[in-house]
């Protein structure tokens, strides 16, 4: 008699568990009440127990991947048992995991977010998604979705094997105009270049990971002058007063580092094993403190939106960033972070890169410092920006010159409209 | 319109078909003194003599070559099995006389003729005696092949079967014979072969099916009806040639397909059926084709045992439910 291996809820309020590491592999012997897994739920990370002997037949959620409580992660059954009608969860997070980490610091650790579904039938629901990206859907299914322009990828299936089916499709349809804050985002072809990797550019990679480990880091910094963001934000905030709107100093940064990194596509890149994948959009990672840790949640396409809008969509997303409340996918899939650690009074710093992003900038504080303007010393308010790059796909003078991009348009605003 | 039995229905039809053309004629196992194993001619040796109603020796073999010989020499035979189960002593007259006549003697002869009796099963006759004959005839290009299901399509195709040039295969219920039902009197009620029928109207699921099966999938889309799923039930009643446009009408308005047949599995009607959907309607399913058939065994004697290996409507509505996602 087979025994399905459950995602049990290990606390009260959690509804998802995300498996943090498997301590027995398929094809071991398990009694009951071996520790199987270790999973970490809303609060901590507990162990999950066996309720059956037998051998591990199957794992159906790799280490990283997410499920809702009571879907099925594994089998424990008989060596000879026939156990191909048990369906699991479809939750192969592993080839995900290294690549999909949410925050920079949190790289190692990094839950490997099963891109889950804007809407959810019943039944487990986790997209249909398999290590090649391969969707399984109807094909009906992908007929509709094609027709209307949904991504299939972001449906929960809720057919066998988490197939995406007809009706999921029109909930999706219908879900989509319902919930704005769905981003209605894919990553296709048009949004990307991917540009096989020269030899040179193997041998500096090689090079510098042998030197400084897997991700080569190198920083830059830079002294901005912010006197005419204070004017810019002190007059749109006048404009907004009269609807209770507010945008801060930090919005006008991922606004104008959005647009510079449109000048800069190779500062707004990902690196690939093979190659280097340049975006032509924008999608800032903003790192955000919450209670335990940080996650950073992405202001996607940020190069197309205004900054009131920007503004929005991080006091939103860092709201229910707090709440924990995240969908893994408006925290995966960011080409570029900032962290501002400004209003901790922070000077200057260094971020860590979130792989497979190439770059990420840290952000400090506002101070007022005697500089020399026109050959006079003046008081100024100053801020000191640190890029961090990744040097298998940044070199020096192309952050640098991105760096310059970013200091002017935020020493004159308007430039950020060019 | 008359309500009458299948049988009955069977019966005019000879009639009228003898009627109308003399070069119709019927041969078999006791179908003249005894009326038919079936009593379906029942009167007909009274009205037509024994020129044109014929009582053959047991020899299956024997008596459909020799209505092979008479269709090539323009007759119109009708040639009865006691039962289908019992042709396949004769199944080398059908498929490499009959079947291939036309085609090998290069349109010289046609073939029309028609071999009838009832196949599948009744109840408790064994293995040997309760077999769904139809994919046999229907496997061999050049055989038509007709399931009728109601007295109303036994009678307008087998008056179709006898006027058709070429050799059908005309494939009787053994349970069917009794079923009553209304039947136009019209002598020219004629139901062209290769058309299918829409049994039920449904559209969140179809049922497709030929033959007796028609009953039971009508039972299940009943009982599905009071779990809210409305079923087609479209009835091939030709499986050969075959109502291609109507199949692919009912699964591109449902999405969905459970092929319901009374025969085995393995490479049965429905393997047929289901694979020419997908290759034609791929983009327009939501579910994988299900079929419901007979269980790929021998039918057993004991009754408990089967009734469990009859495709039922229990088992139409497991599959129902499947491609429904519910």
């Amino acid at each position: 008699m087979a025994t399905k291996v459950h995602m049990e809820a290990l606390s009260p309020t959690m509804e998802e568990g995300q498996l943090v590491q498997w301590l027995k592999s398929e094809g071991d012997d398990i009694a009951n009440g071996d520790i199987l897994a270790e999973i970490e739920t809303d609060k901590a990370t507990m162990e999950l127990v066996a309720r059956g002997d037998g051998v591990l037949r199957k794992i159906f959620l790799d280490a990283g991947g997410t499920a809702p409580v009571g879907s099925v992660i594994g089998v424990i059954a008989a060596a000879d048992e026939d156990i191909s009608g048990i369906e699991g969860v479809d939750g192969g997070g592993a080839s995900a995991a290294p690549v999909e980490a949410p925050t920079p610091e949190a790289a190692a650790a990094a839950p490997a977010p099963v891109a889950a579904a804007p809407v959810a039938p019943p039944a487990p629901a986790a997209p249909a998604q398999s290590e090649g990206g391969r969707v399984k859907a109807s094909p009906l299914a992908r007929r509709l979705a094609e027709e209307a322009g949904v991504d299939l990828a972001r449906i929960a299936g809720s057919g066998p094997g988490g197939r995406v089916v007809k009706r999921d499709v029109e909930a999706a349809k219908e879900a989509g105009v319902a919930m704005p804050s769905a981003p209605s985002w894919t990553m296709d072809g048009a949004e990307y270049e991917d540009v096989p990797t020269s030899q040179m550019r193997k041998t500096i990679a090689k090079r510098l990971v042998t030197s400084i480990g897997p991700v080569p880091t190198f920083y830059l910094t830079m002294d901005v002058d912010m006197s005419r963001v204070m004017e810019a934000r002190k007059s749109i905030n006048a404009m907004l007063e009269r609807d209770g709107g507010k945008i801060s100093i930090n919005d006008i940064v991922l606004k104008a580092t959005a647009a510079a990194l449109r000048q800069h596509p190779n500062c707004n890149a990902q690196w690939h094993d093979g190659f280097i994948r340049r975006f032509n959009a924008v999608h800032i990672g903003v790192a955000v403190a919450v209670e335990d840790g940080l996650i950073t949640p992405i202001v996607r396409n940020a190069e197309m939106k205004g900054i009131v809008q920007i503004g929005a969509e991080v006091k939103e997303l860092a709201g229910r960033a707090r709440e924990k409340k995240l969908m893994p996918e408006e925290y995966t899939g960011a080409t570029f972070s900032v962290s501002n650690l400004g209003m901790f009074g922070i000077h200057e710093f260094t971020a860590i890169i979130n792989p497979p992003e190439a770059g990420i900038l840290a952000v400090g504080g506002i101070e007022d410092t005697a500089v020399v303007v026109d050959g006079q010393v003046a008081v100024r308010p100053r801020m000191k920006i640190t890029m961090s790059c990744d040097h298998r796909v940044i070199d020096g003078a192309q952050g640098s010159r991105f760096l310059q991009t970013l200091k002017g348009m935020l020493e004159e605003p308007t430039a950020i409209v060019l | 319109m008359a309500v009458i039995t299948y049988r009955e229905a069977l019966n005019q039809a000879l009639r009228e078909e003898m009627e109308r053309d003399p070069d119709v004629f019927l041969i078999g196992e006791e179908v003249a003194e005894y009326d038919g194993a079936y009593k379906v001619s029942k009167g007909l040796l009274a009205e037509f003599g024994d020129q044109r109603v014929v009582d053959s020796p047991i020899s299956e073999l024997g008596f459909t070559g020799l209505g092979v010989g008479a269709a090539m020499a323009g007759l119109r035979p009708v040639v009865e099995f006691m039962t289908f189960n019992f042709a396949f002593l004769a199944i080398d007259q059908v498929i490499n006389s009959a079947a291939k006549m036309h085609y090998m003697s290069e349109g010289q002869f046609s073939m029309p003729l028609v071999f009838r009796g009832p196949t599948g099963a009744a109840l408790q006759l064994s293995a040997q005696h309760s077999q769904a004959c139809e994919t046999y005839y229907s496997h061999a290009p050049g055989c038509k092949v007709v399931t009728p299901g109601t007295p109303a399509d036994a009678k307008g195709l087998l008056k179709a079967a006898i006027r058709d040039n070429d050799p059908v295969a005309f494939m009787e219920g053994e349970t069917l014979y009794n079923l009553k039902g209304e039947v136009p009197e019209d002598d020219d009620f004629i139901i062209p072969l290769g058309v299918a029928d829409l049994k039920r109207e449904g559209g969140d699921v179809s049922i497709i099916t030929h033959g007796k099966m028609i009953h039971v999938a009508l039972q299940a889309a009943a009982k599905l009806e009071k779990d809210g799923i409305e079923a087609d039930v479209l009835d091939l009643r030709t499986i050969r040639p075959l109502d291609m446009d109507a199949i692919l009408a009912t699964v591109k308005k449902t999405n969905r397909a459970v092929y319901l047949e009374e025969g085995w599995p393995y490479a049965g009607t429905g393997a047929q059926i289901v694979s020419m959907i997908q290759e034609e309607a791929f983009d327009d399913l939501d579910a994988p084709l299900l079929r419901v058939t007979q269980a790929d065994i021998p039918m057993p004697y004991a009754k408990n045992l089967e009734s469990l290996a009859k495709p039922s409507a229990g088992h139409v509505i497991e599959a129902v439910k499947k491609v429904l996602y519910r």
